[in-house]
């Protein structure tokens, strides 16, 4: 069959399907999270976000007036107010005064309760309790309702997480870390990745060997004894142990050795005429570093980039040993963790909270995405 | 000034000596070609010169001073590389301001001499391009410019045209022998192609396996060469080589007997050959007459014709030699299977002894003598440098 012209296949179309399908459940998650994010938390609670665009059932109670409330008008003594609190978009459709009846009349219908007078409650939530005889309450009675709430959308959860659960100060220190530990290494390692292509100097196959087979030291092994040396490094100069560069000095190193990996292997198929001719121009190492290795390398140095930040955004472990708890220390994904444990039936926290960690990484990644395949796979292949 | 010369120069990879020792003296504003087949060592011999690869012993000298150890920039030369190697990330400006830039030259004199050379060129339209919006051509002048700009004392090409195609390697090769009288600076120009060698040098420098089997201008090799590598290798089509064995040898030449039984007198130095001695008769294709004229006749039996439309090539086969061209007019009318006596004069032959060495010819062919500029120079090319 032709499509837009072109010959296609009943197998290339169930392929673009196949791929569809699968696309659309990848970002099922991602989705759900925002649509619960921007909920109303009542409505949170009480239904999916797939039902989010549906009116949400609530079911209530109210308390009517007492008997200092009651109004004498022409046919005997009434009681009236508004079941639902103030400015609540809410319309009941059905109460009774009792629990385990809560459909029993609808709204706008008028039935007797605790065995007095009548009482209609309308669907905005108001109610007119009339009785023949004064009433004697000294508490209100309860009015039990099932309402409908029409779907709110609000951008009331990220401010609450923002200004008052501590996520815009973590924000912040999360960018405070990942910023510089994305940028440090990148720099060590350009340098580096320079001279073991361009320049030759002893013991340099030897020095990258090295160098590559630090790529499989696990994090964990090493995050301990670090620690420690931090600590008595920290004593002499009388630097606290968990500070701000410590954490840098230890994203720099566990990043380098990729890093550096990555840089190499791009750098080393730049061609080698080029580099030449810089040579016989009167360009010094230097010269050639900064004015054509580096504007030549930033499809790898984008990749890595996008790689490093996103691996120390997301990281827990190493901000739990090398940070403390602080406010002032405290990074986003610790904060979630303590939100979790705090707070953990506060979905609409939790939701927005977590969106807030993830869009950054998202803008990132969506920024930059072209440099991602090109510079892991530069170099690889001659052209 | 600018004179270059090598003494014993020679340059090891860990422990295989590729150039095995060059002996060459590159006179000022001399165009010196560097030629030879794959792997001779003409682009690593080159690379000595600019200073890109360490000498391993002897010495280069540039205009009288030592330049073993001097920094590729400081040596006053200039490099056009095969692949232009021009920096993708600037314009054609900053490319060939580069070099001016990093020397921290004053900006109104790198602008002079840019535009200079890019009216040289004919790039001025182009100054604001990248790279990677130029044609071939243009990259390949832009690469020229870049050296130009450096106003060195040495010009180094390293097989320049050699990424062009055929129409494009005609024009510019017409184009840098313009430069050559233009600029008036000595240029050294690696290339494996012989005809780009005949047509620009004043001087070619013939190797093979990192030596130099001979040094001359370009009709010097054509009508002297010194062994059968060079008399093979210059001349297009090849030169065709017969073995042949001698008969005679007198104060006129030696004479040989062809296939088919004819004699040919060659006038050699007939010193040290003994009859019955076994010698290779080289014969170029455009010295040998379909007709059968001249001194002696070779029965041949035609193979394959090639007709180009204003020559013809015959490759015929004879008793002891697979396949020899000859060269006739457009108007031929050879055919495979024909067969015919292909007619050779003596005074056109060059013999070669077993150690594949020319016998020095009797006479010395004027022709030899006419330099690139038409004129009789009068004094022969320097003396060869054989190791």
């Amino acid at each position: 069959m032709k499509i837009a012209g072109r010959y296609v296949t009943g197998g290339q179309v169930a392929g673009q399907f196949l791929l569809l399908f699968l696309v659309v459940i990848w970002t099922l998650p991602t989705v759900g999270l925002l649509i619960s994010s921007l909920r109303d938390k009542d409505q949170l609670i009480a239904s999916g976000w797939w039902s989010a665009l549906s009116s949400t059932e609530i079911t209530n109670q109210g308390r009517t007036g007492t008997a200092d409330d009651q109004v004498e008008t022409a046919g005997g003594y009434e009681i009236a107010g508004n079941l639902l609190p103030e400015d609540s978009p809410a319309e009941i459709g059905f109460w009774s005064d009792n629990i385990n009846d809560i459909t029993a009349y609808e709204a706008g219908q008028s039935a007797p309760v605790d065995d007095t007078g009548a009482m209609t409650v309308n669907a905005d939530g108001s109610y007119s309790w009339v009785s023949p005889e004064p009433f004697t309450l000294e508490r209100g009675e309860r009015v039990f309702y099932q309402a409908f709430v029409p779907p709110i959308f609000t951008l009331d959860n990220y401010r609450e997480v923002l200004a008052s659960e501590g996520i815009g100060r973590a924000f912040i220190n999360t960018a405070t870390v990942a910023i510089p530990a994305t940028i440090i290494p990148i720099l060590i390692a350009a340098f580096c990745a320079y001279a073991f292509t361009w320049m030759s100097f002893p013991g340099r196959n030897w020095l990258f060997a090295i160098v590559v087979g630090l790529l499989v030291v696990p994090l964990q092994m090493s995050l301990i004894p670090l620690l420690r040396l931090y600590n008595d490094v920290g004593a002499t100069f009388g630097v606290e142990a968990k500070s701000y560069l410590g954490i840098w000095l230890a994203h720099t190193g566990f990043g380098l050795p990729l890093a550096i990996y990555l840089l190499r292997n791009y750098i080393g198929s730049l061609p080698r005429d080029l580099i030449e001719s810089a040579k016989v121009d009167g360009a010094t190492h230097f010269h050639i570093f900064t004015r054509l290795v580096m504007p030549l390398s930033v499809p790898a140095l984008a990749s890595f980039a996008i790689f490093q930040f996103l691996w120390v955004w997301n990281d827990l472990l190493v901000a739990l040993v090398f940070l403390s708890k602080r406010e002032d220390q405290i990074v986003l994904t610790s904060q979630l963790r303590e939100l979790l444990g705090s707070r953990g039936d506060n979905w609409e926290i939790l939701t927005s909270g977590a969106f807030i960690s993830m869009i950054v990484p998202l803008l990132v990644f969506f920024a930059l995405q072209r440099y991602f395949v090109r510079g892991l796979t530069a170099g690889s292949v001659k052209g | 000034m600018a004179t270059v010369k090598l003494s014993n120069v020679k340059k090891a990879f860990g422990s295989v000596e590729i150039i095995k020792g060059v002996d060459l003296d590159i006179h000022d504003n001399e165009f010196v070609v560097f030629v030879g087949p794959s792997g001779c060592g003409k682009s690593t011999l080159l690379r000595l010169i600019a200073g890109l690869e360490d000498i391993s012993s002897g010495e280069l000298t540039i205009d009288g001073k030592r330049m073993n150890d001097t920094p590729p920039a400081e040596r006053g030369i200039a490099m056009v590389f095969q692949s232009y190697a021009l920096y993708p990330h600037m314009s054609v400006y900053e490319n060939m301001a580069f070099g001016l830039k990093l020397a921290k030259i004053d900006r109104k004199v790198i602008d002079e001499k840019v535009r200079e050379a890019a009216r040289i060129l004919q790039l001025e339209h182009l100054l604001q391009r990248k790279p990677k919006e130029l044609s071939g051509g243009q990259r390949q002048r832009v690469a020229i410019g870049r050296s130009i700009v450096r106003d060195p004392k040495v010009f180094l090409f390293d097989e320049p045209l050699s990424n062009l195609d055929a129409a494009l390697r005609v024009q510019m090769r017409i184009e840098i022998a313009k430069l050559h009288s233009d600029l008036d600076a000595t240029m050294i120009y690696v290339t494996h192609d012989q005809v780009e060698a005949m047509t620009l040098a004043d001087k070619i420098v013939v190797l093979q396996a990192g030596i130099v089997e001979q040094v001359g201008s370009p009709l010097e090799l054509y009508y002297h060469p010194q062994n059968k590598f060079v008399a093979g290798f210059i001349g297009s089509p090849k030169m065709n080589f017969v073995p042949v064995e001698v008969s005679a040898a007198d104060a006129g030449g030696v004479t040989v007997t062809l296939p088919g039984g004819d004699n040919l007198k060659v006038p050699v130095e007939a010193a040290g050959v003994e009859p019955g001695q076994k010698l290779t008769l080289g014969v170029r294709p455009e010295h040998m007459s379909e007709t059968g004229e001249g001194d002696a006749a070779i029965p041949v039996q035609c193979v394959v014709v090639e007709r180009l439309g204003g020559d013809t090539y015959g490759y015929v086969h004879t008793e002891g030699v697979e396949l020899m061209t000859v060269q006739t007019d457009g108007t031929s009318r050879m055919k495979p299977g024909d067969n015919l006596r292909v007619g050779i004069r003596g005074i056109t032959c060059h013999l070669f002894g077993a150690d594949d060495q020319a016998l020095p010819l009797l006479e010395r062919n004027d022709l030899a003598d006419i330099g690139k500029s038409g004129i009789l120079s009068g004094a022969p090319g320097p003396a060869p440098a054989v190791h």
